[in-house]
C-alpha cells in the first residue's frame, strides 16, 4: 500500500473510540481518503475517512487505535484513496494484511498503481462463465460443477475439514486438455497461524508455492485491517487475470471474521443495526468482494473465487452465510453429521448448489448424460435421506421393497460417491460412471431424470 | 439554477448548504465530477441528496448544482433490446466509452441520438389530438411497433407533422397548437420516474398471463395486469423461475429489472435472449425485452431508483396498447437500499431497521401495475403485470419485506428450499402458494381448453392437500399401514408432483408447456387416478396397480413435443384403460 502525503499535519484528534478517531479543524478532506497516523510512540499507522462533516473527519484506523491520544497524535491526509502497487513479481510472495512484504524478500517495484476498491464490472462486458474446471472431487464435479470465473464458497463450521477440501481443490483443479498460466491468491482474514501454515505447506509440497501470492491477516492482527486485506488480494487478482492473462483462483478465508470486523466498525459508529447487529449495508459490502470474480469478453484470464466461511452454530441462516448465498453462484455445504460418520469430504450435497453448472456441462464439455445423472442422484439421495427418518420411527420392516432400495442407495452414495481420499483425483468420466453404478441399485423404472437413450448407453450392464 | 456547497459526505448520502429554492426529488449534479443525485430531504437551506454513484474522493466545499427537474427517463424508439443501469444509462454505451468497468461521472445519453428511425405518420394536419393519441409509428424491432403518442399532458390541433422519412429521436416531428401556445413534439419524450403515467380507468384483470410454466399457469395463475410475489431463500431457484417467465410469458414487452443481483445473471440474459425464439412470433426474445441492471456491487442509491425506471418504461409501452410484464429480481434489495439510505439519514427505524415508509413505498410500486383502459381516442385496453421476487433473510417469510409485499400482491408463489434440495423445480410449494385470480381467469381457461378445467384443477389440488395429511400418518406408522384406497392416492399425487408440477427449464421441450398441453397432462393423470381407483373397488390388488406399465409413459409425457402431444395423449389414455382391464379392473 502506497501513500503520497499532503504537507499539512494535524494534531487535532478530539476523540478516539473503538476503531474510530475523530479529527477536527480539518480542511479539504475527501470522503474515503487515506490517512497517515503517527502515534505518540512514533509508530506509523493508516486509516480511512469514513465521514466528513464540514471541518470534522471520522477516521477508521486499520491497525487499531491502541496508543493513540488526543494531544500529540499526528495526522496527515494523503488526498488519495487506498491504492496498491502491483507487479507480476508478487507471485510467490507473502504480504501482510496491509500489503507489505513479510517474507524477508525485497520491496515490490510496482508496474501499476490501482485503487483497491476497484470499480463494478460492466455486465455487458462480462463473458458468461462456462468452462468446466475438473477438481477431481466427485461431489463438486458430478453434482455441483465449478466453472472458470465462478464464485463458489464453502460453507463450513468450526472443526470441519474445509481447509483440507480447499487445498485439495486448489491442488487438483484443472481445465481439461489445456495447459495455461495460473495463479493462486490466498487471502487470510483472522485465521490462526496454524491454519495459514497448513495452506503454505500444502502449496510447498505440491510445488505450487511460486505461483501463490498470499495476503496474511492472522488472528492476532488488528481486526479492522481485515476490511482491506481481501480487497488487496482481489486487486492483485484483477491485475493478474485481466492484464497478465492468468487464470486466478482466489481463496478467501474466513469471511466470518470479515463480517465481524464490519460489525465492529458499524457498532463503533453507532449505526442502526440490521439482523443480529450486522450493518444493513453488509450485503452491498460483501457484493463488492464477491462480484469481482468473473470473466471479461476478449480477455484471456479469469478470476474464480472460493471464499470459506464458518457458520456460527452451523446455522446457514446466519447473516454472513445467508447474504453470501444470495450473492455467490452457489455454495458447497459441509455437514457435521456426515463428518461424524467419518466421511471425507463431508459435503452435504442436498443444500449444496452450483448455479453455473448447466452452462459448464453436457456434450463437448463433460458428457451428454451429466445433467440427467446429477438430477437423478439428487432426487434419489433426497428420497433415501427422508426414508432414513421414517425408518427411525417405524422400522425397516414397514417399508416397501422400492423404499428399501432407496435406503440402500443413500448409504452407498455416501460411502462410495461422497467419500474419497485427500489425494484422490477422479476424472469426470470416473465420477459419472460411479454415479451410474450407484443408480443401478434402483429399479430402472424409477430413473425418470435420465433419458432412455443414456440408460442404454451408460447403465452398468450396457456399458462397455 | 441553484448552486450550493457540500458540507457533509457519508456514503451515498451528501448534505449541501445554500440550496434554498430547490425542490424535493429534484435531480442535482454533485461535486466537480458532476455525479447524478436526487434531493430526498430539505431543511432550511440545506438539502440532503442521495447520490447515484460512488462518492469516494468528494470533499466538503465542492459544488452542488440543481437541474430544475426531477429524475426522469427518456422514452422513445431505441429502448427495446437495450440494457440500462438503474438511472437509464446504457451499459453498452458506457462500455464503449469507458471500457470493461463502470467508472463514475460517465455521461451517456439513455437512448441514442445518433440513430435515425423510419417514421410513418398516422395523423394529419388539422387533426385535433390529446394525450395518448397515436400520431406516428416506428418499427422498432421485428416484433415491437413503437407508437409515437401525444404526451399525456398535451392537447390541441396538429399544426404540422413530418412526412414519412428517417429522423433522429430529438428532431421535431410535429407541432401541436394548444390554446395559446405551440408545442413541438419529438419522437422522444421524458417522464419523471416517481410519477405514474396516467390512464383512463382501471379494469378487472381477467385474462391469464400464460407463462408456459405448469405450476404457475394451472395451479396459481397470474392475470395480465396482476401482481405476483415470489419469495424464496437463496438456492430455491428464484432467478431461474423469473427468467423462465421473462422468456415464455405471452406479453408483448418484457421489462426485466435485475435489482442488486449478480452480474453474471444479466450477462446470461444478454447471451441467451437473442438466441431464443418467442414461441408465438418465432422472433428473438431480445426483440421484445428491456433490461435494467443494477448489480449488487453497483451504487446503492441507483438500486433504489432502478425499479422506478423499470416501471416507468413498462407504463410507456402499456400506453401504446401493449401487455407488458415487469420482473423485478429482487425487491428485497430495493428495500435494503431504502434501509441503507434511511440509516444514513438517521431516520427513526421501523421493523428490522427498515424505514417506517417501507409498506407504503411497496404498495405504491405494485399499484402501478394493472389492466387499464389507456388514454387516447380509441378505446383500448393494455396492462402492466408485475412479478416481484423477494429474498427473505434466512428464508424467513415473517420478515417485513415479504409480509408487506403479501399484503398487496394477489398471487403468492412460495419457493421452498427443501423442494429445491431434491431438485424439484420450479420449487413452488403447492400447499403454501395461492392465487386470487382463479375465479377471474376461469372463463378464459374454459374457452381455451375445456369446460372442466377448473373442476380438474380443484380436484388435483384437493388430492395434494389429502396427500399432505396422509404423509403425516405415514411418518408415524409407515406406508404399509395405510388402506389401499389411500395408497392409491399417494400414487396419483406422486404423479402430480413429479410428472406435472416439476418442469425442467433446461429441457428444450419441457421448458415451455402450452395451456392445451397442460390441460391434457393433468387430465391424463386424473384419468389414471379415476381408473385405478375404480379398478381397486373391483378388487384388483394394489401391487398390480402400482406396477402398471403406463406409469412410465405418464412420467415421460412432459417431454413429448407439442405437435405430437394430442395423438400421444389419446394413446396413453387408452393404455390406462386397457392396462387396468388386463389386470381385472
Amino acid at each position: 500500500m502506497e501513500i503520497e502525503t499532503k504537507a499539512k499535519v494535524y494534531t487535532t484528534v478530539s476523540e478516539v473510540s473503538g476503531p474510530l478517531m475523530i479529527v477536527e479543524g480539518v480542511e479539504g478532506v475527501a470522503y474515503g481518503e487515506i490517512v497517515e497516523i503517527e502515534t505518540p510512540g512514533g509508530e506509523s499507522r493508516k486509516g480511512e475517512v469514513l465521514e466528513v462533516k464540514e471541518d470534522i473527519a471520522v477516521v477508521q484506523v486499520f491497525e487499531g487505535t491502541r496508543g493513540l491520544n488526543t494531544s500529540t497524535t499526528k495526522i496527515r491526509f494523503t488526498g488519495r484513496t487506498v491504492r496498491l502497487g502491483v507487479s507480476v513479481d508478487m507471485l510467490g510472495r507473502i504480504f501482510n494484511g496491509t500489503g507489505n512484504p513479510i517474507d524477508g524478500g525485497p520491496e515490490i517495484i510496482p508496474e501499476k498503481d490501482l485503487d483497491i476498491n476497484g470499480a463494478p464490472m460492466n455486465p455487458s462486458a462480462r463473458m458468461f462463465p462456462a468452462e468446466f474446471i475438473q477438481t477431481g472431487v466427485s461431489t463438486i464435479d458430478g453434482m455441483n460443477t465449478l466453472v472458470r470465473g465462478q464464485k463458489l464458497p464453502i460453507f463450513s463450521g468450526s472443526g470441519l475439514p474445509h481447509n483440507e477440501l480447499a487445498a485439495q481443490i486448489a491442488r487438483q483443479a484443472k481445465v481439461l486438455g489445456k495447459k495455461e498460466e495460473f495463479a493462486v491468491i490466498f487471502s487470510a482474514m483472522g485465521i490462526t497461524h496454524e491454519e495459514a501454515n497448513y495452506f503454505m505447506k500444502d502449496f510447498e509440497r505440491t510445488g505450487a508455492l511460486e505461483r501463490v501470492t498470499s495476503f496474511m491477516n492472522l488472528a492476532d492482527d488488528p481486526a479492522i485491517e481485515r476490511i482491506i486485506t481481501p480487497r488487496l488480494a482481489l486487486t492483485t487478482a484483477e491485475y493478474f487475470a485481466f492484464e497478465k492473462d492468468m487464470h486466478v483462483l482466489v481463496i478467501l478465508t474466513d469471511l466470518t471474521n470479515y463480517g465481524e470486523a464490519l460489525r465492529e466498525i458499524s457498532a463503533a459508529r453507532s449505526e442502526v443495526p440490521g439482523r443480529r447487529g450486522y450493518p444493513g449495508y453488509m450485503y452491498t459490502d460483501l457484493a463488492t468482494l464477491y462480484e469481482r470474480a468473473g470473466r471479461i469478453k476478449e480477455k484471456k484470464g479469469s478470476i474464480t473465487q472460493m471464499p470459506i466461511l464458518t457458520m456460527p452454530q452451523d446455522d446457514i441462516t446466519h447473516p454472513i452465510a445467508d447474504l453470501t448465498g444470495y450473492i455467490t453462484e452457489g455454495q458447497m455445504v459441509l455437514s457435521r453429521e456426515i463428518h461424524r460418520k467419518g466421511i471425507f469430504p463431508p459435503v452435504d450435497v442436498l443444500p449444496s448448489l452450483s448455479r453455473l453448472m448447466s452452462g459448464g456441462i453436457g456434450p463437448e464439455r463433460t458428457r451428454e448424460d451429466h445433467s440427467g445423472v446429477s438430477d437423478q442422484l439428487y432426487s434419489a439421495y433426497a428420497e433415501g435421506r427422508d426414508l432414513r427418518d421414517l425408518v427411525m420411527v417405524v422400522g425397516e420392516e414397514a417399508l416397501t421393497e422400492r423404499d428399501r432400495k432407496f435406503l440402500e442407495f443413500a448409504d452407498a452414495f455416501e460411502k462410495r460417491f461422497v467419500t474419497q481420499g485427500k489425494d484422490e483425483d477422479r476424472t469426470i468420466q470416473q465420477t459419472l460412471d460411479l454415479g451410474w453404478d450407484l443408480l443401478s441399485i434402483l429399479p430402472k423404472a424409477e430413473l425418470k431424470r435420465v433419458s432412455e437413450e443414456h440408460i442404454s448407453k451408460y447403465y452398468p450392464e450396457y456399458r462397455e | 439554477m441553484i448552486t450550493g456547497k457540500i458540507i457533509k459526505i457519508s456514503g451515498p448520502v451528501v448534505v449541501a448548504d445554500g440550496m434554498k429554492g430547490s425542490q424535493m426529488y429534484e435531480m442535482v449534479r454533485v461535486g466537480e465530477e458532476k455525479l447524478i443525485g436526487e434531493i430526498i430531504e430539505l431543511e432550511g437551506s440545506t438539502a440532503t441528496i442521495q447520490v447515484y454513484e460512488e462518492t469516494k474522493g468528494i470533499k466538503p466545499g465542492e459544488i452542488v448544482e440543481s437541474t430544475g427537474g426531477p429524475l426522469s427517463v427518456e422514452l422513445g424508439p431505441g429502448i427495446i433490446g437495450s440494457i440500462f443501469d438503474g438511472i437509464q444509462r446504457p451499459l453498452e454505451g458506457i462500455k464503449a466509452l469507458a471500457g470493461d468497468y463502470i467508472p463514475r461521472g460517465v455521461d451517456v445519453p439513455a437512448i441514442s441520438k445518433e440513430k435515425k428511425w423510419k417514421f410513418i405518420p398516422k395523423a394529419s394536419e388539422g387533426d385535433s389530438v390529446s394525450g395518448g393519441d397515436v400520431i406516428a409509428e416506428v418499427q422498432e424491432t421485428s416484433v415491437v411497433l413503437h407508437k409515437i403518442t401525444v404526451p399525456p399532458n398535451v392537447s390541441g390541433v396538429i399544426k404540422s407533422i413530418a412526412s414519412e422519412s428517417e429522423y433522429f429521436v430529438t428532431e421535431d416531428i410535429a407541432e401541436i397548437e394548444t390554446s395559446g401556445d405551440i408545442i413541438k413534439l419529438q419522437m422522444m419524450q421524458k417522464w419523471p420516474v416517481r410519477i405514474a403515467r396516467p390512464y383512463k380507468n382501471k379494469l378487472d384483470p381477467n385474462i391469464p398471463l400464460i407463462t408456459g410454466q405448469r405450476p404457475q399457469d394451472t395451479f396459481f395463475p397470474v392475470a395480465k395486469g396482476g401482481t405476483s410475489a415470489m419469495p424464496g431463500p437463496f438456492g430455491s431457484g428464484k432467478t431461474v423461475t423469473q427468467q423462465q417467465l421473462a422468456k415464455w410469458a405471452d406479453a408483448d414487452v418484457i421489462v426485466y429489472v435485475g435489482c442488486g443481483e449478480r452480474g453474471n445473471e444479466m450477462t446470461e440474459v444478454l447471451k441467451e435472449f437473442p438466441e431464443l425464439e418467442d414461441p408465438k412470433s418465432g422472433k428473438p426474445l431480445m426483440d421484445r425485452t428491456v433490461l435494467i441492471a443494477n448489480t449488487s456491487n453497483m451504487p446503492v442509491a441507483a438500486r433504489e431508483a432502478c425499479v422506478y425506471t423499470g416501471i416507468t418504461i413498462a407504463e410507456y409501452f402499456r400506453d401504446m396498447g401493449y401487455d407488458v410484464a415487469l420482473m423485478a429480481d429482487s425487491t428485497s434489495r430495493w428495500a435494503e437500499a431504502m434501509r441503507e439510505i434511511s440509516g444514513r439519514l438517521e431516520e427513526m427505524p421501523g421493523e428490522e431497521g427498515y424505514p417506517a415508509y417501507l409498506a407504503s413505498r411497496l404498495a405504491q410500486f405494485y399499484e402501478r401495475s394493472g389492466r387499464v383502459s389507456i388514454l387516447g381516442k380509441e378505446e383500448q385496453n393494455a396492462s402492466v403485470t408485475v412479478v416481484g421476487a423477494v429474498s427473505p433473510p434466512g428464508g424467513d417469510l415473517s420478515e417485513p419485506v415479504t409480509q408487506n409485499t403479501l399484503r398487496i400482491s394477489k398471487v403468492f408463489w412460495a419457493l421452498d428450499a427443501s423442494l429445491a434440495d431434491r431438485r424439484h423445480f420450479p420449487s413452488i410449494n403447492w400447499l403454501q402458494s395461492y392465487s386470487l385470480y382463479l375465479d377471474s381467469v376461469q372463463e378464459w381457461w374454459a374457452n381455451n381448453t375445456s369446460q372442466d378445467w377448473r373442476e380438474l384443477r380443484d380436484k388435483a389440488m384437493a388430492l395434494l392437500q389429502k396427500e399432505a395429511e396422509l404423509q403425516e400418518i405415514v411418518q408415524l406408522v409407515g406406508p404399509d399401514a395405510l388402506p389401499d384406497r389411500e395408497r392409491i392416492i399417494l400414487e396419483s399425487t406422486r404423479m402430480i408432483r413429479e410428472d406435472f408440477l416439476q418442469q425442467n427449464a433446461y429441457h428444450e421441450v419441457d421448458t415451455y408447456c402450452s395451456p392445451q398441453k397442460q390441460y391434457g397432462m393433468l387430465k391424463t393423470i386424473m384419468n389414471f387416478h379415476g381408473e385405478t381407483t375404480s379398478a381397486l373397488a373391483k378388487g384388483v390388488s394394489i401391487d398390480d396397480l402400482v406396477d402398471l406399465k403406463v406409469k412410465e409413459d405418464i412420467g415421460r409425457m412432459k417431454y413429448i413435443p407439442e405437435a405430437e402431444f394430442e395423438e400421444r395423449m389419446v394413446e396413453i389414455n387408452n393404455n390406462i384403460i386397457n392396462q387396468c382391464k388386463e389386470i381385472g379392473g
